[in-house]
């Protein structure tokens, strides 16, 4: 569903993404985790183009992202991407915000849209906030409504980057178990997340990254039992003190 | 003043229309009216093209943005009023002049508002729209403008409030508008130059206040529907420092 293959990136002198090969088959769940810096935002980024890679290529379902024949607006529909911010759009309610998509893009109506983005919300626990705009929404409420508005063009696959690093700890809890619920759904999913316990819990497999390599990719009965690199095993037990 | 008022309202009011060419009071909302909604689009485009991922659109809108902000108004009007006939061969008359001029140089102005607002929010709210798969053209329609326009309002104003008061120098290409028409006035009385150009001052002064007011009025309105508290409408509560107990 989505592959690596060589793919390097560089900002400036500085290598950030180091000749990494990788898939991810359809229907998994593949958990990025690793220190600051080790570049899994940036890989996770490369997947829709948000950023772009000066060596290598990276396959979704078949199209080369990175490539100028690839209608990306179009791509890029079929993955949905929530961001560590949210970066719900301010001036729309929530409603508007989820079908906002939909509507450009599909040319649905609004009351057609509305009512797939209805079932949305309800999915996300948040069937009573359609009207309300982000700036009433706790950050949990709005992630979870972000990730709503990733869901609206229902696409195959769907990428968090650091979904609970913006938010207070009580509401890490509701968004995590949205996407849980979603991991069992049978999307294809890439999660980066410092919550280790939830990698734990839904990751088929866990990719460890350092340096812009990926330096363990490994069940997460395999990795937190396990690991076999040496920054791997540092890593987890930094974490565990 | 009143008197004077009394006296001459119909000239402050529309000049010597229907006998002449419109002026006065009217004739200064119309060249506003006209200055605001040509420049606004125009400065849409620039401010666009000051932002564009192509380097070509980029570096010609700076030179014009750049060049005609260097540039006073007058020596725009000037050289729209003198220039202009010699190249295109014919007279224009002061009117479409100065709604010309006024257009070329409130846009450069308007058009760093435009950009300056967009480039103010967060980057994450057109890579959000990028990523749900819109075009940069919806992306820019739905997502950016409406916030960038929105955040830029008050400034945005301001400078309209500036385009207002800049009309007043059509004058000095005899263009029948408000200014023109108390010259007038002040020529008939001779004696009352003070109070004639009072008049002049105050109503200019509630032109642009009414502008102001019926603006802040559409931020509330906005705000309200979004219950939130913008910044904007009450810009100097940050600074408002609690006293020591």
């Amino acid at each position: 569903m989505i592959s690596f293959e060589n793919v390097s990136k560089w900002y400036g002198a500085h290598q950030c993404l180091a000749d990494i090969n990788a898939t991810v088959n359809r229907g998994e769940v593949v958990v990025v985790c690793g220190p600051s810096g080790s570049g899994k935002t940036t890989l996770i980024r490369t997947i829709n183009r948000l950023e772009p890679i000066q060596g290598g290529r990276i396959v979704v379902n078949g199209q080369d992202v990175h490539s100028s024949a690839t209608d990306l607006n179009r791509l890029r529909s079929g993955i949905g991407f929530v961001f560590q911010q949210f970066n719900l759009f301010p001036h729309m309610s929530v409603i508007d915000n989820i079908i906002l998509a939909p509507r450009k893009l599909r040319g649905l109506s609004r009351e057609a849209a509305s009512e797939a983005a209805r079932k949305l919300l309800a999915r996300v626990g948040l069937a009573d906030k359609a009207n309300s705009y982000p700036g009433q929404l706790s950050g949990g409420q709005s992630q979870r409504v972000a990730i709503a508005r990733a869901l609206a063009m229902d696409p195959p696959i769907i990428l968090f980057d650091e979904p609970t690093s913006a938010l207070d700890p009580e509401m890490v809890g509701e968004v995590l178990s949205v996407i849980q619920d979603l991991a069992h759904s049978g999307i294809t999913m890439m999660c980066v997340t410092h919550e280790m316990g939830f990698a734990r819990e839904v990751a088929d497999r866990i990719w460890f990254m350092d340096r812009g390599t990926i330096l363990e990719d490994a069940p997460p009965s395999e990795f937190f039992s396990r690991p076999n690199h040496p920054r791997a095993q540092r890593f987890l037990s930094e974490l565990r003190h | 003043m009143l008197q004077i008022l009394r006296d001459n309202w119909v000239l402050f009011l529309i000049g010597q229309y229907p006998a002449g060419p419109l002026g006065g009071l009217s004739a200064t909302v119309l060249i506003a009216v006209l200055g605001l909604g040509l420049s606004f689009p125009c400065a849409l485009l620039l401010g666009l093209g000051r932002i564009s991922p192509f380097r070509s659109i980029r570096a010609v809108t700076a030179i014009i943005v750049h060049t005609v902000r260097g540039t006073p108004f007058l020596m725009v009007i000037f050289w729209s009023y003198f220039a202009l006939p010699i190249i295109i061969g014919h007279p224009i008359a002061g009117f479409p002049t100065l709604v010309g001029a006024l257009v070329i140089y409130e846009s450069a102005y308007l058009a760093e508002i435009v950009r300056s607002g967009i480039e103010a929010l967060p980057k994450g709210q057109i890579e959000a729209a990028r990523s749900l798969g819109l075009n940069y053209r919806q992306a820019m329609m739905s997502v950016v403008l409406p916030q960038a326009l929105y955040n830029s309002l008050p400034t945005m104003m301001s400078q309209f409030v500036s385009l207002i008061k800049e009309t007043s120098l059509g004058y000095v290409i005899s263009v029948n508008e408000f200014t023109f028409a108390a010259a007038q006035v002040n020529s008939r009385l001779l004696t009352k130059p003070v109070q004639v150009f009072s008049i002049l001052a105050l109503t200019y002064f509630l032109l642009c206040f009414a502008l102001t007011q019926s603006a802040r009025a559409v931020e509330r309105h906005i705000a309200r529907r979004r219950r939130e508290d913008p910044a904007v409408i009450r810009p100097l509560e940050s600074f408002v420092v609690e006293p020591a107990p």
